[in-house]
């Protein structure tokens, strides 16, 4: 009896190879597929930028401090606006000319407004870093990434013809606004440039220039 | 001369060899995956030329929305045996007079995305499963000058990991006002330097365009 079984198991075994079913794999594969479209989209692959600014320290006490003494014809002052606007004047003006305050140049953030203000005044500068650039692209001078960029941050450092750019912000600019103008501030490579707060007859003037009637005061001191 | 007579069916393909590459680049990209965490706030990041990634880790980022409310997310540093998160909800439960209880804590340090909870919510806040009722709790944290939280936050996160830095993240239509009471805020517990976090956008100039 045992033997007979045997003989019919190997029999059934053989018959089974002969029959091995083909099995086909065409929806496992777009299976597959979905999922690794869906894992590769869900990936954060496309990682945030970041930006570094470093702002001048809070003078606790002012007192102490005398302001640092810059030359007016120097000192490009540029106002974020309302509406996407941006506003430019050169030099310094006297509060106590309240009533004839200087006109506000207007112009915007593209590639052909405000940029070309920039790059204009900072010429000397902006061309030789920009020769510089081309020269280790082209590898003519043979330097490592991180040392071309110490080199420009040097030249910008040694620098004393371009602009000293004052960045100030009116209360309806928006954050898009700050980081376009930092950004040019890269782009143009400008040497001195910082970000300080609006003094009053600013304020005015981008209100004239913008045709928006003065708001309460009271809201104005945030 | 009779012809030989070649099998007319199709040939059959054989997948195997290429459900094997799908599976090998489908558990490489499970490994190395990093979901994506939902915000409280949806922010659109303006664009900028700058080429250098986030950190990693050691940060604080302040996500700035459009409704200008403020929420705050801070990583565990390099290790998480060292456990930052956790630590420095210790830190502002003492200020505040909360105790939070070990479930609280831990709860607090694997909540994935930015939080924007008052810290007299921030107990209700942990207990709850229901994600409804932990988005209506995201107000955003309080910095008005009685009760300036976010403040509390920074220097919470400063006495227990020295080493962070600020990142912001806005959208570009956030208004100004909030941003500056933000860097105000920074400014006024000593912090300098910021990251701007942005999208990267490629904008050169060239030699010509100068000599014009």
């Amino acid at each position: 009896m045992a033997e007979i079984i045997q003989e019919e198991k190997s029999g059934g075994k053989k018959k089974a190879k002969k029959l091995l079913p083909h099995i086909d794999m065409t929806p496992m594969v777009d299976l597959m597929m979905l999922l690794i479209t869906f894992f590769m989209l869900t990936t954060a692959f496309n990682k945030a930028k970041i930006m570094e600014i470093v702002l001048p320290e809070k003078i606790k006490d002012p007192t102490k401090q005398e302001a640092p003494r810059i030359v007016a014809s120097r000192t490009l002052n540029i106002v974020l606006g309302p509406e996407n606007k941006v506003y430019w004047y050169v030099g310094a003006v006297k509060p106590e000319e309240y009533n004839s305050l200087p006109p506000l140049n207007e112009t915007d953030y593209s590639a052909t407004g405000i940029r070309q203000e920039l790059l204009g005044r900072n010429k000397t500068l902006a061309r030789r870093i920009a020769e510089f650039n081309q020269q280790v692209l082209s590898g003519k001078i043979p330097i490592s990434q991180d040392s071309a960029r110490n080199f420009v941050s040097k030249m910008k450092t040694d620098d004393d013809t371009g602009p000293i750019v004052l960045i100030k912000a009116y209360k309806e600019a928006n954050y898009g606004n700050f980081v376009d103008i930092l950004d040019e501030m890269n782009i143009c490579g400008i040497a001195r440039y910082t970000f300080v707060e609006m003094a009053w007859y600013e304020d005015r003037m981008v209100e004239i220039a913008a045709g928006i009637t003065p708001t309460a005061t009271a809201t104005s001191t945030n | 001369m009779p012809k030989i007579k070649l099998p007319t069916k199709s040939p059959r393909i054989d997948m195997t060899p290429m459900v094997d590459t799908f599976a090998v680049i489908l558990i490489f990209l499970m490994l190395t995956t990093q979901m994506r965490q939902p915000e409280p706030a949806t922010v659109d990041t303006p664009f900028s030329i700058s080429e250098k990634p986030t950190p990693d880790f050691n940060t604080m980022t302040f996500l700035l929305s459009v409704d200008d409310k403020i929420f705050l997310n801070f990583d565990n540093g390099p290790d998480t045996l060292l456990a930052f998160r956790p630590k420095v909800l210790q830190e502002m439960g003492k200020r505040y007079n909360i105790e939070f209880t070990d479930k609280e804590l831990r709860e607090f340090q694997k909540y994935p995305s930015s939080i924007g909870v008052p810290m007299q919510n921030m107990k209700e806040f942990l207990n709850s499963d229901d994600s409804n009722a932990r988005k209506a709790m995201q107000l955003g944290i309080p910095i008005d000058s009685t009760d300036n939280q976010l403040a509390a936050w920074i220097v919470a996160i400063r006495t227990i990991n020295p080493n962070v830095q600020a990142c912001i993240k806005g959208d570009s239509e956030t208004g100004f006002p909030i941003v500056k009471k933000t860097l105000d805020i920074l400014q006024e517990r000593n912090v300098n330097r910021f990251n701007l976090i942005t999208s990267l956008e490629a904008t050169k100039i060239n030699l010509e365009e100068i000599q014009q």
